[in-house]
């Protein structure tokens, strides 16, 4: 029986083995020498091991008692997680060894929060979900205050370490009272202990759970570690923080309230729908005064949150199926938005703001076009990718009966769109100033034009969004039913 | 009242009693020692409950260790308490009716608390001949492996970023070199000139 349960987690167990294995050889060797070929070889592994669970992946096994789910939800999650955390590690590798920021721990730590992040998804339990959730959150918390010397970067972690606690107390509380009402910590068993009336004991674990779940996909109003820490941490830090981490902690959230709190969808979904409200129009109205695109893309992504949560909030497998399409979506755009803002620099030095934008295309009109591709996708401007993002989630929630939820979201859709627009309009019609010059690495430049014709030419007729439609319907059906 | 009932209260009310003078206590090595004693209260809970095991625990790991290593905190770090204080006293009227709401709905939340079915079964002691230690052992190694060694997975990640934040190689010093001195040939290491006299060499 063990054999079989080790043979459901073997790509995590390999992945912790790589980097064990990986820590040992650099620590007896050369060090930080070795980082640079230590960060491809980790990309390398990623994306082996994505292969791997798409190929060899089939049907749904559980392992461990149930405490560890191996199904299409879970592998969907996982290839997306593994990719994105392989394309952002090399594109931080040349902008960390131009600061001296490449440490060989880096990429193992990154690999380790990968490994938290795969048994998140895969959790059938709540202690699996918590350990999931520790091993990925103290990975980050390092990551985020990786340069030392900087005291916003070290605030970054600082930060990001007391509230993540305070969220993980809050998280374990709730799960206490699960604990208490239900008489066991598998989902499964919760399930089925939920099928009638529920106390309002209950109720409040339901809430806390919840609460410690919106901190970690950084909804509002649980949001404001977010800003702080996108802006402090170093930049292919923060566009780790943006992909990979996002889509884990909202494929838990699908899963604990698929999973374990099924039979009550009512109860949560009133939740999940504020939450959705509430992180959509903060993220567009307080982007509006952000002059940091650090910063910037940071409320940017709480609104993307919200977005995601409302394809949650319908509470079907349309709704499930919605938010995993509009996150594979945001972690494509996010990627290619930071390939520009890592390639950002003047006179050797990184540039955030955004006002050295200005009059962009003149300088590089590739870039620029790329910048303008991505914008456009961020604000929901059909053709491009992100509309139809927006799109499923909208029909998803309107089919559900949330129609005043579908109109919240396309008026603040609406009013986001101002800030993206801004940034064309700096680009392309800005004065003509000494702004930033664009470096773009070989890597940078490839993950930019490489995104951005994703971006512009996803609704192609033959294209199709790459046949993500039935993967994402397959997986959100093993969810719900 | 039984002797049962009594016991539990008395360590009840010493563990609230001793949390309650570590938040408001002035001084901070006072705090720590009211620590040790709801620490140890909560220990005398634990016993009543028949988990033997987890108070011992709680004892060696939390008093032994942790409550002893924040005594040396607070007393070798210079941080100006009183100050702390005066800060946070601003803020208490506020924190003190967010609690007293949070109270309240702690109060409704458990005053109507209703388990499903058949959670009383789950959640009752196991009824076996096993002991304490034996029963821990055999839930930990066997049916929570893979938690087991995600905890380990977690501590490694710890100590990582221990190193990694504060590990610094200094090349602004000269260190030791035990090799090179070990190699060290003295005859090569000086040269006997014989200078005659009135020369320079």
């Amino acid at each position: 029986m063990i054999s079989a349960d080790i043979q459901t987690v073997l790509p995590e167990i390999l992945l912790s083995l790589y980097a064990m294995g990986a820590l040992m050889a650099a620590v007896y060797t050369i060090k930080d020498g070795a980082a640079a070929l230590l960060t491809w070889v980790t990309a390398g592994v990623f994306v082996l091991l994505a292969v791997w669970i798409g190929i060899n992946g089939d049907g749904t096994t559980t392992a461990f008692g149930g405490m560890f789910v191996e199904d299409a939800f879970a592998r969907f999650a996982k290839i997306i997680i593994l990719l994105s955390a392989a394309i952002v590690l090399l594109m931080s590798e040349g902008y960390m060894a131009r600061r001296n920021l490449l440490r060989f721990e880096y990429p193992l730590l990154v690999a380790l929060a990968v490994v938290g992040m795969m048994v998140m998804v895969s959790a059938g339990d709540l202690m699996a979900l918590y350990m999931g959730l520790e091993l990925q959150s103290l990975s980050l918390y390092v990551v985020a205050s990786l340069r030392r010397d900087s005291a916003k970067s070290t605030e970054a972690g600082l930060k990001y370490f007391v509230l993540g606690a305070l969220s993980s107390g809050l998280l374990l509380y709730g799960a206490s009272l699960t604990y208490g009402f239900a008489g066991t910590t598998l989902f499964s068993g919760i399930i089925d202990a939920l099928q009638d009336d529920v106390s309002l004991g209950l109720l409040f674990g339901l809430v806390f759970l919840l609460a410690g779940f919106a901190f970690k996909v950084s909804a509002a109003p649980f949001h404001m570690w977010t800003p702080d820490v996108y802006e402090g941490s170093p930049t292919p830090v923060t566009a780790f923080f943006a992909t990979a981490p996002k889509v884990a902690a909202m494929a838990l959230f699908a899963r604990v309230v698929h999973d374990a709190f099924g039979g009550i969808v009512g109860e949560w979904q009133q939740i999940v729908a504020f939450l959705a409200v509430v992180s959509m129009f903060l993220g567009a109205i307080a982007a509006i005064g952000q002059r940091d695109i650090k910063r910037l893309m940071a409320y940017s992504s709480i609104a993307h949150m919200g977005f995601a949560l409302m394809g949650l909030a319908a509470g079907t497998a349309l709704g499930v199926q919605a938010m995993l399409i509009y996150m594979a979506i945001y972690v494509t755009m996010n990627i290619g938005t930071f390939a520009l803002i890592l390639s950002m620099e003047k006179d050797g030095r990184p540039v955030t703001d955004i006002q050295a934008l200005q009059s962009y295309s003149k300088r590089d009109p590739l870039m620029a076009l790329v910048m303008l591709v991505m914008m456009f996708s961020l604000a929901g401007v059909p053709p491009m990718l992100g509309f139809f993002g927006k799109f499923y989630v909208l029909r998803a929630a309107y089919d559900a009966g949330l129609g005043w939820l579908a109109v919240a979201g396309v008026i603040a859709s609406v009013i986001g769109a101002f800030y993206y627009l801004r940034i064309v309009y700096y680009v392309y019609f800005g004065a003509d100033q000494d702004g930033t010059d664009s470096r773009p690495t070989p890597v940078l430049w490839t993950a930019a034009v490489i995104t951005g014709l994703i971006v512009a030419l996803a609704w192609l007729p033959g294209v199709n969004l790459f046949g993500i439609e039935p993967v994402a319907a397959a997986a959100a059906e093993t969810l719900v039913n | 009242m039984t002797v049962f009932a009594f016991i539990f209260y008395l360590f009840a009310i010493s563990t609230v009693l001793g949390g309650l003078m570590t938040v408001i206590s002035r001084n901070p090595v006072h705090s720590v020692l009211w620590l040790i004693l709801a620490f140890l209260s909560a220990a005398g809970l634990f016993v009543t409950l028949g988990a033997e095991f987890v108070a011992m625990l709680l004892i060696i790991v939390y008093v032994g260790a942790v409550a002893v290593l924040f005594l040396f905190v607070v007393m070798m770090l210079d941080v100006d308490f009183a100050e702390l204080k005066a800060e946070m006293s601003k803020y208490l009227p506020l924190g003190l009716l967010i609690g007293v709401v949070i109270l309240m709905q702690m109060a409704i939340a458990f005053g109507s608390w209703g388990f499903a079915d058949g959670a009383m079964g789950r959640i009752a002691a196991p009824t076996g001949e096993a002991e304490n230690t034996a029963a821990l052992g055999l839930l930990i190694y066997d049916k929570y492996i893979i938690l087991f060694q995600l905890a380990g997975l977690i501590l490694l990640v710890a100590m990582i970023g221990a190193i990694v934040l504060t590990l610094r190689h200094r090349v602004d010093i000269k260190r030791q070199n035990v090799m090179a001195q070990m190699h060290r040939d003295p005859a090569k290491a000086m040269e006997l000139k014989d200078v005659k006299p009135g020369q320079g060499l």
